[in-house]
């Protein structure tokens, strides 16, 4: 039983103070839960090599959710899984994550532990290990709890390219599966907003599988996920970036019905809210039926299908476009909202 | 306007409060408004207040005049004669 | 989701759509307002309009109590956060929309006032007595739909003697409103819109039943059809509205029935009656001042009145120059018709009551038509030019 784990003890300034109270802090939550060859090194700094072949990536994220705690999962295993991705959508496979934790005075170290040890856990089972971090402590009323801030490296393989830049007319847009989970999970658990739903965070590393799709098909354009603003978002960024209409068709798009009912309870859209174990693939047309089996063929991809189709270049000085064929046959523009999505009466 | 969804009752509770679900989202929310409401009963749910009961016959009465309106006179007439239903 | 995606169902909006170009008359057009903003969102958000003739049109109406909250009103509920320092409970709607200094209940929260989004006043009830040490006001807004909430948590809060809890009402009337469209030609010519009907609020009927809009319907002799909220009850009701302007006739008609009826919810209607008065009068954002509107609470229920429990300072609320909202909410101007839309009045910076609530004209313009409605206006400068 380690000595600062004694009930109802909570994080002090001293355990960010850089002395003894710091280093039991680390030895005997993070270190305890995060162990992996690199991190037991215990050098300031990581020694990543080596390296496999291929180009470097780098990506960062900071991740303050609130709950910290919500059906399937928490701001720990959130932070593992939304930097893996973020570094898997380059094409990357990701080699080692980097996590800096400020942590709030008064902060119950059960909970603590709690969250560190299903980081832990996240991080091994995608196979990334967490190889350096860092700690500081916040005064009281300076924080939501605890903030954690996760970087990842990963190595880009030989042959694989993809860029915005080669989205092209005719490609196909798939998603691995159903959209709204995250969002709709976070929701369920904030006051005012309770409801009882068996909906779960889709919380989920998508390394492996992205790493499948990258190999067998090296033509694909773009692979993004589709988190904060959901799956509008992304797709009015990439429409934007690459100057290009894409449309959707709502009867595709992939919502379950917990979703849809909360959705539809709240005066929400399943294409506004956050999703963090989705992807989306803009690939051609002639490659979707191989992605789509190979994302059915993972657990994370059970519900891929394809949602909706790359449309013409946008005239020259006018900007990207992104619409949706409605359930009744009609056409709508899908546009960026301004905002967090709010529920609403009317 | 006003945001409201069809919910069905799931179970009554003291206080005339029952349980809904929407889609298998469930919410505990007040019957208050209603004369009686029994479990299997789909209620109109708007901002936690149940406001009116959804009629069952009506509801169908109403999706096949919408069948129904697509179709030119001839095809009513037969629709009519054989009382069947038609994919408009 | 039962009784939800029956009405979404595209082959239905075929033989809707086919009904339609088969009974408009192509030698003439149709407008008709739809009054409620939720069917101005579900037009947009379904592309209702690319299933009817050119010929049939949408007017978009008044009927978004976000919209149509004076500012004033939303200072008082500023001020009471931040100086009475209360617990403010209110819906999601009201988060984003701007007041004075471009303050807004988001940025107040921000800025240290406790302000809650609660989805009912179920949940209000709950913050009060989670804390009896704290006053809890309730942001009493929208149509005859959402005053039975306030109603039972007014009548609720009596029952159990909670000492702490009370709501700032805002509630406002649909019929009234109605008929200020209807008379606005007769107070100035300018204003007149050439209306052949209205889609009838789906949900506010369900409270005060179809019988509320015969008076105004005989009077006016504009057809109405209260319609459903989904996107084929919207076209249902269209092909009736089409149906009774081709017939000469001029009546209420349900499309709503399956929870419309003639009479609504008489329980709910005499709770609202119980706890509640009509104000004289009062002033809808864009709309001006509208006589009996808008609901105040009974001097039995004082005690549970903010307005009579705290002292609210007088306020002046400006709106901007140049604004065109008071003509487009009655549906005399369209927001391509406003020199600030899209420009200086956006949904990230709104200027004017339209374009506040996503389900305003000018806000479901700019989500869904912003491009086009633009080339319009660019267009409309360049031919002023010549």
């Amino acid at each position: 039983m380690s000595t600062i784990l004694r009930p109802g003890a909570c994080v002090e300034m001293a355990h960010g103070g850089g002395g003894l109270a710091t280093t039991r802090l680390i030895r005997e939550i993070f270190a305890r839960h995060f162990a992996n060859p690199l991190l037991d090194q215990g050098h300031d700094a990581a020694r990543l090599d080596p390296l496999p072949p291929g180009r470097l990536v780098m990506s960062t994220d900071a991740h303050v959710v609130s709950p910290l705690e919500f059906p399937g999962g928490d701001i720990g295993s959130l932070a593992v899984h939304g930097t893996v991705n973020d570094v898997a959508m380059a094409g990357a496979w990701p080699v080692a994550l980097a996590a800096a934790f400020i942590i709030e005075e008064g902060f119950p170290l059960a909970d603590l532990d709690r969250i560190a040890a299903s980081m832990g856990a996240a991080a091994r089972a995608a196979g990334v290990p967490i190889a350096t971090g860092d700690t500081k402590v916040v005064e009281r009323g300076h924080g939501d709890g605890v903030f954690i801030t996760t970087t990842g490296v990963g190595v880009v393989p030989e042959g694989v390219n993809m860029a915005p830049a080669h989205i092209a007319p005719g490609m196909a847009i798939l998603v691995s599966g159903p959209l709204g989970d995250h969002g709709v999970a976070i929701l369920s658990r904030r006051q005012g907003l309770e409801f009882g739903t068996a909906i779960q965070s889709d919380s989920a590393a998508l390394h492996r599988m992205v790493a499948q799709m990258v190999a067998q098909v090296p033509g694909i354009a773009v692979l993004r996920d589709p988190t904060r603003g959901g799956l509008s978002a992304t797709l009015n960024e990439l429409a934007e970036a690459a100057g290009v209409t894409m449309t959707l068709e709502e009867a595709a798009l992939p919502v379950r019905p917990e979703v849809a009912g909360a959705c539809e309870m709240l005066g929400l859209d399943p294409l506004h809210i956050a999703n963090e174990g989705k992807l989306v693939c803009i690939c051609p047309p002639e490659e979707a039926e191989a992605l789509l089996a190979i994302m059915r063929a993972h657990p994370e991809g059970a519900g891929a299908v394809r949602v909706g189709t790359v449309g013409e270049r946008a005239a020259p000085g006018t900007p990207g476009l992104l619409r949706m064929q409605t359930l009744i046959g009609g056409m709508r523009v899908v546009d960026w909202l301004a905002g967090e999505p709010l529920p609403r009466i009317c | 306007m006003c945001l409201a969804i069809p919910a069905l009752v799931l179970e009554l509770h003291p206080d005339a409060m029952a349980t809904v679900s929407a889609g298998g989202v469930t919410r505990q929310v007040s019957v208050g408004l209603l004369e009686e409401v029994v479990p299997g009963d789909y209620v109109l749910l708007h901002v936690g207040f149940a406001l009116h009961k959804v009629s069952v016959e009506e509801a169908e009465e109403t999706l096949k005049m919408m069948a129904q309106a697509g179709l030119l006179q001839e095809e009513l007439a037969e629709w009519a004669e054989t009382g069947s239903e038609v994919r408009a | 989701m039962k009784y939800v995606s029956e009405f979404r169902d595209p082959a239905l909006a075929q033989s809707l759509a086919r009904a339609i170009a088969r009974e408009a008359r192509p030698d003439r057009t149709y407008a008709f307002m739809e009054f409620c903003g939720g069917h101005t969102h579900a037009i947009f958000r379904y592309g209702v309009q690319d299933l009817v003739p050119g010929n049939v049109r949408f007017i978009h109406g008044p009927g978004c109590p976000v919209c149509v909250l004076p500012m004033r009103r939303l200072d008082d509920a500023l001020e009471l956060a931040e100086r009475h320092g209360v617990i403010l409970a209110t819906y999601g709607d009201m988060m984003r929309v701007p007041g004075s200094g471009r303050r807004s209940m988001l940025t107040a929260r921000g800025a240290g006032a406790d302000i809650r989004m609660v989805y009912s006043t179920l949940d209000a009830l709950e913050i009060a007595r989670a804390n009896p040490t704290r006053q809890v006001v309730f942001m009493g807004i929208g149509f005859e739909t959402t005053t039975p909430a306030s109603a039972m948590a007014i009548l609720a809060a009596r029952r159990e003697g909670l000492r702490n809890f009370s709501v700032f009402c805002n509630h406002v009337l649909t019929p009234p409103a109605m008929v200020h469209v209807l008379e606005a030609p007769d107070i100035d010519p300018a204003q007149a819109v050439r209306l052949d009907g209205f889609l009838g609020p789906s949900h506010v009927s369900t409270v005060i039943g179809a019988r509320a809009y015969r008076p105004l319907v005989a009077r006016y002799g504009k057809p109405m059809v209260i319609a459903g909220f989904e996107p084929l009850d919207v076209m249902q009701s269209v092909l009736m509205l089409i149906r009774q302007v081709n017939e000469g006739r001029a009546e209420v008609e349900n499309q709503y029935a399956r929870v419309v009826t003639e009479e609504g919810n008489l329980r709910a209607q005499a709770m609202m009656d119980e706890v509640f008065v009509l104000r004289d009068s009062f002033e809808w954002r864009g709309l001006g001042s509208v006589p009996l509107s808008a609901r105040a609470i009974a001097p039995a229920f004082a005690e549970f009145d903010a307005e009579t429990r705290f002292a609210i300072s007088e306020k002046q609320s400006r709106e901007t120059k140049s604004c065109e909202c008071p003509a487009i909410l009655r549906g005399v101007k369209s927001p391509k018709d406003c020199k600030l839309f899209g420009r200086a009045c956006t949904p990230e910076t709104p200027l004017g009551a339209c374009m506040v609530s996503s389900e305003g004209s000018c806000a479901a313009y700019y989500t869904y038509r912003r491009a086009e409605t633009m080339a319009q206006m660019d267009r409309a400068q360049m031919e002023a030019a010549e």
